[in-house]
């Protein structure tokens, strides 16, 4: 139930949002449209902890700002890569064990990978990540502990990481 | 105190234009950084990562250049549903080239490369 007043809220916000008109034509539109979508949500069986991810919304919201100045700073240090009149790089390939337990964290985690400019994750296999880094020095197994505990507490909850 | 208000609210005003075209010019900047990146790095898996500079700051930093001067707050909506539409799926876009060229057994160059490995080695 909790899902189904999740998911039904968040597409009335994105209805508004993307029309911002209120004419009884257009809302009455958008009630249909909500209407089939949250039908269809229902017979697909997807009003789950996945498909509705909203219940962790909190802890999403304090995740983000760390992620982003994570990603600011690897942004430098890719941009200086990319200008320096030598080459100067030093690709590497490592593995790493995450703590995340549940799929929704572990995407959590291997996105903010992705995300942050000189990591690539390529590969997930349980709970081992393959991971490409930019620089070998920055890409230490050690470097991601810090994203992989505020991952997981952000997404599995507080008793998750421990 | 609204005296204070009506102030800054004529100064956003003012401002807002120039500095959200500053953003558009930076982030535009931003994005040719990543093009040469993406031309000048050696490997397919090296070139991933200075593609991913477009696709995080360059969008990022343009979609707040154009929020700043967008006419009313539904285009911020907008703009913020942009950018959460680019944060969810341009990671999963990209792991799923990578993870393509992984499985096809593409191998990745590893160890340092570049013509003086002593030049600079705390900068970076």
């Amino acid at each position: 139930m909790a899902y189904f007043l999740g998911l039904l809220f968040a597409l009335v916000a994105f209805w508004i949002g993307m029309s911002g008109h209120f004419e009884p034509l257009l809302l009455g539109l958008g009630a249909v449209s909500l209407g089939l979508t949250m039908i269809l949500a229902y017979r697909l069986d997807i009003l789950d902890r996945e498909g509705v991810p909203y219940v962790r919304l909190v802890g999403f919201a304090m995740y983000f700002p760390w992620l982003m100045k994570e990603i600011i700073k690897a942004n430098w240090t890719v941009i200086r890569a990319c200008l320096r009149a030598e080459l100067d790089i030093a690709p590497t390939l490592v593995k790493l064990k995450t703590t995340c337990t549940s799929d929704l964290a572990k995407v959590t985690f291997a996105n903010s990978i992705t995300l942050t400019p000189g990591t690539v994750t390529i590969e997930i296999d349980g709970d081992k990540l393959l991971v490409h880094g930019l620089y070998e020095q920055d890409s230490q197994p050690e470097a991601f502990i810090e994203m992989d505990r505020r991952s997981a507490r952000a997404i599995d909850g507080k008793g998750a990481a421990a | 105190m609204s005296d204070l208000l009506t102030n800054l609210y004529h100064f956003f005003e003012i401002v807002r234009y120039p500095a959200g075209s500053a953003l558009c010019l930076a982030g535009a900047i931003l994005c040719v950084i990543g093009t040469i990146g993406v031309m000048r790095f050696p490997d397919f898996y090296t070139r991933m990562h200075a593609a991913s500079i477009t696709d995080t700051s360059g969008a990022t930093v343009i979609l707040i250049g154009m929020a700043l001067m967008a006419p009313s707050w539904i285009i911020v909506a907008k703009l913020g549903t942009i950018f959460w539409l680019l944060f969810l799926t341009s990671p999963a876009a990209s792991h799923a080239v990578v993870n393509a060229a992984h499985t096809a057994g593409l191998q990745p160059l590893i160890g340092r490369l570049g013509k003086k490995p002593d030049d600079e080695e705390g900068a970076a």
